[in-house]
């Protein structure tokens, strides 16, 4: 498939450059997605099929335009092509346009192990059964626990493929898989509902559906019963499903479009002290087996590890090409794009380094605070850094988890947040491409009653 | 229009023996339902960044979704390719969810009825390009000239025309022209050494370009910038319950957070809403009556036949503040007897349907929106938000305040900072105590996101005011 696809990158991308093109570069993406959901026990649905697309860019001189198709058929690849050469003549000449450097393009000479074929080899039957244990363990935990949104199993696995026509081709096959289940707690007129998922590469590396049911369980019968609590300023600890949330705000502020933009309350920082000096944070696409690693970025230049902030020390943004040009900087090797339009910046695997206090210390260390375990909403400006957000969790006394709370907001400024992190925790583990340990902000507005 | 002159019959040669033969297949396993959905999508979209055309794309994206019902169960698969035999074999996947003998009868397909609610004039993909880039640029004109202290400016133009056929095991056979355009500004603007702020405005629909010539991208690109200018100046929001006045039109997507998930039909059946077997309980005001109406002309939530090939219709959820009825599609019409009310919806071919929003809006009550201001002594005025979330089994809801301003003795005054405002969905409608005369629905840029899926909806609403609802600042 891989071979195929490459062709049909490569031969978009000549048939580009022989039609009038300066330049260009072409992506394919190719997959295949499986889900089973049930519900007390009973197949709900159950889904599966492929699908193909691709993408070009084209310049001419310094003018760009882009097109994509899900016909890759001769024709339907000729169509894409002119179609991006049509764009391409009403857009504006721009100097920071164009491919990166030769120089720059690469693979890394690594096996990132980002396809295990466990993931295709096991049974229909075997993936139904999961998802059944990890919901029926949930519902079983508590006779308080008597409903279910249900519990799904996924996988899928792809093909990536990219060429341009300053010489690269290559391609990369991954797979993934999830285990998901929401169960329902219920008591008196109480009612709530929490979730845990586990998703791997590997099946082998997946939790097993009994542990992703008992912690499910947990989650949910902890809400019940919930407080509003009075509207004051005090700590707040970040268990490290949500610190990621957190990580992620830091990201959006680190983007290299936001920089050159003048959108982030981070631009123009670099070299400067933006935070706390316990931490440290990277990008690092090039670990073995995660879900951020790649070879090759999205315009054919290597994974590359990077210290984002160091000891507090803003050391490095995230950038693409054009954003780089943009800043008179070289590109980190960050380009991600879909199959249309063309490269923004991702992220590699972009995780806040381990502290040293466990999750456990950081809470006894609390006198009075809140525990947050679930963020809803979007009320986060990296323009301005104000963060403003829905939340529920559990009040702290004394060190001690006291009571559930949920309708309340939690407040503060990003730039205050980085400045006011008293506490990182050692229990940093990867669930996805953002990972953060928990973490303690010394100060933040929690608004209730 | 009859079939053979519709979109897939005319360009792909698909018959309505083809149609029935896909769902013969669908149902060889002996399948209760089958349902097949033919999609082809091409899309536009023009971004000007820092005054210059930086990015533009057109594409295509086609395929065929076939859906097998047994029970409550449901099997799907897709394929992006046309050809009988992908079809076919999709199908056959799909019907693996059944096992037993085929036991249906066809019965033939009928026509579900046609009507147009998106007249178009001037329909956008067959406008030229440059035309189109023309009017990204008239924005970012105006946006630059609006104010010296705007220092960046990306306006985007994306319009769509979908086009989708549904045929359906009960013998329902539909087909639609789904236009969909929309622009958006967003500027950042800064004073002196202080801090930028952004503003945002977009507008758009099921509409033709003839839209821009009322609705101005001038006009769109001016209000994007008083959106930065006002935050120039604000202070610290509150923190704490407060009593709160919405103002009219995007403020409603409160009632899509609030109310409209939690009374959709899936949730409900599970039994797992905020508002599970409450229908006939007084969930509001006596004030409010709430709709959710996807027959409204041009709007971005409206549908002349829904993804299950159901008729849309305006469909009463919340009655003077009782709780009139949920949001159903064809799976919970099996599964409960309740009629779909039209509300199954689907991102595209690759997704199952499921029951969905439309236009939401609760209806104009009698206050003047000013008496309502003069009425509040201290308070909040939020007459702009950014998106909004809702937990619909504990009923929690927020939704991001982007302009609001502080009331101080009946008069709205400060600009405050961005804040998230928190409630419960059944309880936060019981505290309004006002709704004003001045009824207006968004301008047309709504996206709401289910399990992974997002379609275009509208919000509506007067002016209200909410007696007690948590603002979530920074400030005293």
């Amino acid at each position: 498939v891989s071979q195929e696809l490459e062709q049909i990158a490569s031969s978009a991308v000549k048939l580009a450059i022989d039609s009038g093109a300066t330049d260009a570069e072409c992506t394919i993406a190719e997959g295949a997605e499986f889900e089973v959901s049930l519900r007390k026990g009973e197949i709900e649905t159950l889904k599966q099929a492929g699908s193909r697309g691709a993408g070009i860019r084209v310049l001419q001189g310094q003018r760009a335009g882009s097109a994509y198709t899900s016909d890759l058929t001769p024709e339907g690849i000729a169509k894409m092509v002119s179609s991006a050469l049509e764009i391409a003549a009403v857009t504006s000449e721009d100097p920071f346009a164009g491919l990166p450097d030769a120089k720059l393009l690469g693979k890394l000479p690594v096996d990132l192990q980002l396809f295990h074929d466990d993931v295709q080899r096991v049974s229909t039957e075997a993936k139904i059964e999961m998802a059944r244990l990890a919901e029926s363990t949930a519902l079983a935990a508590d006779p308080r626990i008597t409903n279910s949104e249900g519990a799904s199993f996924g996988s899928g696995e792809g093909t990536r493929v990219f060429a341009n026509s300053r010489g690269f081709v290559g391609s990369y096959r991954y797979s993934s898989c999830s285990l998901h289940t929401i169960p329902v707690a219920k008591d008196g007129e109480s009612m709530e509902r929490d979730s845990w998922s586990s998703s791997a590469r590997s099946l082998s590396k997946l939790e097993s559906p009994e542990e992703v049911g008992k912690k499910a369980a947990a989650r949910v019968l902890r809400r019940l019963h919930p407080r509003k609590v009075p509207t004051q300023k005090c700590p707040v600890v970040f268990d490290r499903r949500m610190a990621r949330a957190f990580a992620s705000h830091l990201f959006e502020a680190l983007n290299g479009s936001s920089i050159y933009r003048k959108s982030s309350f981070l631009a123009g920082k670099l070299g400067e002290s933006i935070a706390v000096e316990a931490l440290t944070l990277i990008d690092d696409p090039t670990i073995p087996g995660l879900f951020g690693s790649y070879p090759f970025d999205d315009e054919g230049v290597p994974g590359k590890r990077k210290v984002v902030i160091e000891n507090g020390v803003l050391r490095s943004y995230l950038l693409n090409t054009y954003s780089a040009r943009k800043l008179g900087l070289e590109t980190t090797g960050n380009a991600s794009r879909g199959l249309s339009g063309s490269a923004s910046v991702g992220f590699g695997n972009f995780y806040i380094e381990k502290g040293e206090t466990s999750e456990e210390e950081i809470l006894r260390s609390v006198k009075n605070g809140f525990y947050v375990t679930e963020l809803i909403g979007s009320g986060v400006s990296v323009v301005t850094g104000d963060y403003s957000r829905g939340t529920s969790g559990q009040w702290i006394e004394n060190g001690e988890l006291v009571y559930p709370v949920s309708e309340v907001t939690i407040a503060s400024n990003l730039r205050d947040m980085l400045m006011r992190i008293e506490a990182i925790g050692s229990d940093l583990e990867f669930r996805g491409s953002i990972a953060s340990p928990t973490l303690l902000i010394g100060e933040m507005t929690v608004s209730g009653q | 229009m009859a079939f053979r002159e519709s979109f897939f019959a005319s360009r792909f040669g698909l018959t309505e023996r083809d149609l029935e033969r896909y769902l013969s297949a669908a149902l060889e396993s002996g399948g209760d339902y089958a349902d097949i959905y033919f999609e082809y999508l091409s899309t536009t979209s023009i971004i000007i960044d820092e005054s210059i055309v930086k990015s533009a794309t057109q594409g295509v994206t086609m395929g065929v979704g076939v859906r097998v019902i047994t029970g409550e169960k449901t099997g799907y698969a897709y394929s992006d390719d046309l050809s009988p035999e992908r079809i076919i074999q999709a199908a056959k996947v799909a019907a693996r969810i059944a096992s037993g003998p085929s036991k249906i009868d066809k019965t033939g397909l009928e026509e579900v009825p046609r009507r147009n609610l998106y007249p178009v004039l001037s329909a956008a993909s067959d406008a030229s390009l440059s035309e189109r880039v023309a009017l990204v640029k008239r924005a970012d004109q105006a946006a630059r000239a609006a104010d010296s202290r705007v220092f960046q400016v990306t306006a985007v133009y994306a319009d769509a025309l979908k086009h989708v056929l549904v045929a359906t095991s009960d013998g329902a056979l539909s087909f639609d022209r789904q236009p969909m355009t929309r622009m958006n500004i967003s500027a950042l603007a800064k004073q002196g050494d202080g801090v930028p702020q952004q503003g945002y405005s977009g507008a758009g629909g099921r509409i033709g370009l003839e839209y821009f010539d009322q609705t101005t991208p001038e006009s769109i690109a001016v209000e994007a910038i008083r959106q930065a200018i006002v935050q120039l100046d604000a202070v610290e929001a509150p923190a704490g319950e407060m009593t709160v006045v919405l103002g009219s039109g995007w403020p409603g997507i409160l009632l899509h957070e609030a109310v409209g998930h939690g009374l959709e039909a899936d949730f409900n059946r599970k039994g797992v809403s905020a508002f599970s077997g409450r229908i006939g309980q007084q969930v509001a005001s006596p004030l409010c009556t709430v709709v959710d109406d996807g027959t409204m002309d041009s709007r971005r939530g409206s549908l002349n036949v829904d993804d299950e090939g159901v008729m849309t219709q305006q469909n009463v959820l919340i009655e003077n503040g009782i709780l009139r009825g949920y949001l159903t599609d064809k799976l919970s019409q099996r599964i409960t007897g309740t009629k779909s009310t039209g509300s199954g919806r689907r991102e595209s071919y690759q997704h199952i349907p499921m029951p969905r929003m439309t236009n939401t809006f609760m209806t104009a009550g009698e206050s003047d929106p000013q008496e309502i201001i003069q009425s509040v002594q201290k308070g909040l005025y939020c007459p702009n938000f950014g998106g909004g979330q809702v937990d619909i089994t504990s009923g929690n809801f927020v939704f991001d305040a982007t302009e609001s301003y502080l009331i101080e003795d009946g008069k709205v005054t400060r600009p405050v900072r961005g804040a998230t405002l928190i409630g419960n969905g059944p309880e936060a409608l019981k505290w309004v105590s006002m709704v004003g005369s001045d009824l207006k629905l968004d301008q047309g840029v709504g996206v709401c996101g289910k399990d992974g899926q997002s379609v275009p909806v509208g919000v509506g609403i007067p002016t209200i005011k909410i007696d007690r609802i948590t603002v979530g600042g920074t400030g005293a």
